[in-house]
């Protein structure tokens, strides 16, 4: 495991200087075409080393508080869910890390999930309402095997980085085309007075201009790139941990037939996710365009793994489904190693009603907003919203008249307080 | 003179490298143990599990005495059980019971839709996934362990110091061993 973390490392380190010389260098050109000369140039430079060093302390200190801020996501103890807390728990010791990560529940309807956090001890994983209601207890495990599988390979960390120095370089193109479009008049007049070298500063601009457009293209590229190799590596560390691929096979599937949008993603966090959440726009140039692999492709190799669970195992499903000789995962992890898959848990299968499943998001949902629950004697289950008032409700199917435990509901609505200061 | 130096110092060597290997022949020995108690962590979890499990099911399940008591048997000889094959034994044992339990479950719908029952159940496939996780983990410490122990030159201080080779933990489980019948 520790080789595959270096061989990740050297791979990143690559990734970073390319994209570390195209932040320069976009910096200094539009230094050099905004403030003009030599001097404009320096500037460019200083400014977006400052810039990508601010954003990228940033990140790394709050970034996994900010993402999960940003997807509306909440931490949640066991009794919400006790099933995702135990299947943590199991994948937390399959991966031998000596910390829990923590858990969030995001309340959508879309399945969808994420793992975020700087190193491991920081770590925490967030899965949809969507999520945790259309799976059973396999695939829900293959989910969170696949999210802690870039939690210990370091791909958080990794991808954050990147990402950060992606959002540098969009960032200061952007600044310097919109600084063109309404600057650009009085930058040429300052041109005009000290017009030793206009022929040049028109070069500079020029090239400062199509740098600036291409620029964020080819780290985008690069960014993807990456990240596509990322999942692959990750759905091969998750089968390792769970030795059942079926169940990260038929989660991906459920996961792709979903149509509902996932509202709290943007292209920011997209990359982040188990499946792509935009998966709506730029369907045609997925290939390159896109931050993970096609989905049916992933399922395809998931599922011709039919000796066993190691690195090689899956290598050898990726070849023979993709065609091509591409290494996916380092030569020193391929050993030939015993790990037999094993069969299912779960009981047969019972046909679970589609009514059935969105009662469970809809409690689900209302658990995660602190409701509490009240069941009657006639077997109904009434929800109560956590600002209720009242020390007495009726059953509305019954009509029998109901205590309202009231300090619980008030520790309950002052958990909300606390969490949405 | 210096042959005697050239003495000395060889013995100094081999004297730091016997220590060296001594050391890490202590560090696989405790990662082994540590390796075991989480295990065993998970086993007494199980434990705790059963007698609640046999109490929630009981009024359902008037007609299925034997099978609650081949459970409850099982589990107190696991529980008496002292060294790491006999546990593998015992344990073996209770999931045997256990998987036939949950096999006749299924003819008591009303037993399936008790919630208690349910959150019972999901502790203990919980529980028993972790056990079959944290032996992996024990396996392979064991392995290595007991190479080193085998392989020159550790297996001579190995010899010296009285280490000796750890027990795998092995559960038959019988949905992975079985090879379906083919019948023509």
């Amino acid at each position: 495991m520790w080789e595959l973390i270096q061989a990740n490392r050297r791979k990143s380190l690559l990734l970073f200087i390319l994209m570390g010389i195209a932040l320069l260098l976009i910096g200094s050109f539009a230094g050099a075409a905004l403030f003009g000369g030599e001097n404009g140039a320096m500037l460019g430079l200083f400014l977006a080393t400052i810039l990508w060093f601010i954003l990228t302390l940033i990140s790394y200190f709050s970034g996994s508080s900010i993402i999960l801020s940003i997807s509306n996501a909440k931490e949640v103890t066991k009794d919400v869910h006790p099933q995702l807390f135990n299947i943590v728990e199991e994948m937390t010791i399959a991966a031998g890390l000596s910390k829990m990560p923590k858990i969030y529940i995001i309340n959508e309807a879309a399945p969808n999930a994420f793992a975020t956090g700087r190193n491991p001890d920081n770590s925490a994983v967030a899965v949809t309402a969507g999520l945790l209601a259309r799976l059973n207890r396999d695939e829900l495990q293959g989910v969170i095997a696949h999210e802690m599988a870039h939690v210990v390979n370091r791909d958080v960390l990794f991808m954050t980085f990147a990402g950060v120095m992606l959002g540098s370089i969009v960032i200061i193109s952007e600044v310097f085309i919109r600084g063109m479009w309404f600057g650009g008049g009085s930058s040429s007049r300052y041109k005009s007075k000290s017009s030793d070298g206009g022929q040049g500063q028109m070069i500079v601009m020029i090239v400062a201009i199509v740098f600036a457009i291409l620029a964020p293209i080819l780290a985008q590229l690069l960014y993807f790139a990456i990240s596509r190799k990322r999942e692959y590596l990750a759905d091969a560390s998750g089968v390792r941990f769970t030795r059942y691929p079926e169940g990260l096979a038929s989660a991906l599937e459920k996961i792709s037939s979903n149509t509902v949008e996932l509202k709290s993603a943007n292209k920011v966090t997209a990359g982040m996710y188990i499946a792509n959440p935009l998966k709506k726009k730029g369907h045609k140039l997925s290939d390159l365009t896109s931050t993970h692999p096609p989905i049916s492709e992933r399922i395809r190799i998931l599922r011709s793994m039919s000796k066993g669970a190691s690195y090689l195992d899956y290598q050898q499903a990726f070849a023979a489904v993709k065609g091509k000789k591409e290494s996916i995962i380092p030569t020193s992890e391929l050993k030939e190693e015993k790990i037999t898959l094993r069969s299912t848990t779960d009981q047969p299968a019972q046909e679970v009603s589609k009514k059935k499943t969105q009662r469970d998001l809809g409690d689900l949902m209302m658990k995660v907003n602190n409701y509490l629950f009240l069941t009657c004697v006639c077997g109904l289950k009434m929800k109560i919203p956590p600002d209720y008032k009242k020390s007495k409700v009726n059953c509305p199917r019954c009509g029998r008249s109901h205590d309202v435990p009231l300090e619980e509901l008030a520790a309950l609505s002052g958990m909300i307080a606390s969490t949405n200061k | 003179m210096t042959f005697f130096l050239i003495f000395i110092v060889i013995i100094v060597v081999i004297g730091f490298y016997v220590v060296s290997l001594y050391n890490g022949l202590v560090k696989l020995r405790n990662q082994v143990k540590n390796a075991w108690s989480q295990i065993d962590v998970q086993l007494k979890r199980r434990h705790d599990l059963i007698p609640n499990l046999i109490e929630t099911v009981k009024g359902y399940m008037k007609h299925e005495k034997e099978t609650l008591e081949n459970i409850t048997e099982a589990r107190s000889r696991a529980m008496g059980a002292d060294s790491v094959a006999d546990k593998a034994k015992a344990e073996s044992e209770l999931n045997g019971a256990m998987s036939k339990f949950f096999v006749v479950v299924e003819n008591y719908p009303d037993l399936k839709a008790n919630q208690n029952f349910l959150s019972l159940q999901e502790e203990l496939t919980s529980t028993e996934n972790k056990i079959s996780f944290s032996r992996q983990n024990y396996n392979d410490q064991v392995l290595f362990y007991n190479n080193k122990i085998q392989m020159f030159p550790s297996n001579i201080v190995a010899g010296m110091f009285g280490f000796k080779e750890e027990v795998f933990f092995e559960i038959e489980e019988p949905k992975e061993r079985e090879v379906p019948k083919v019948q023509f």
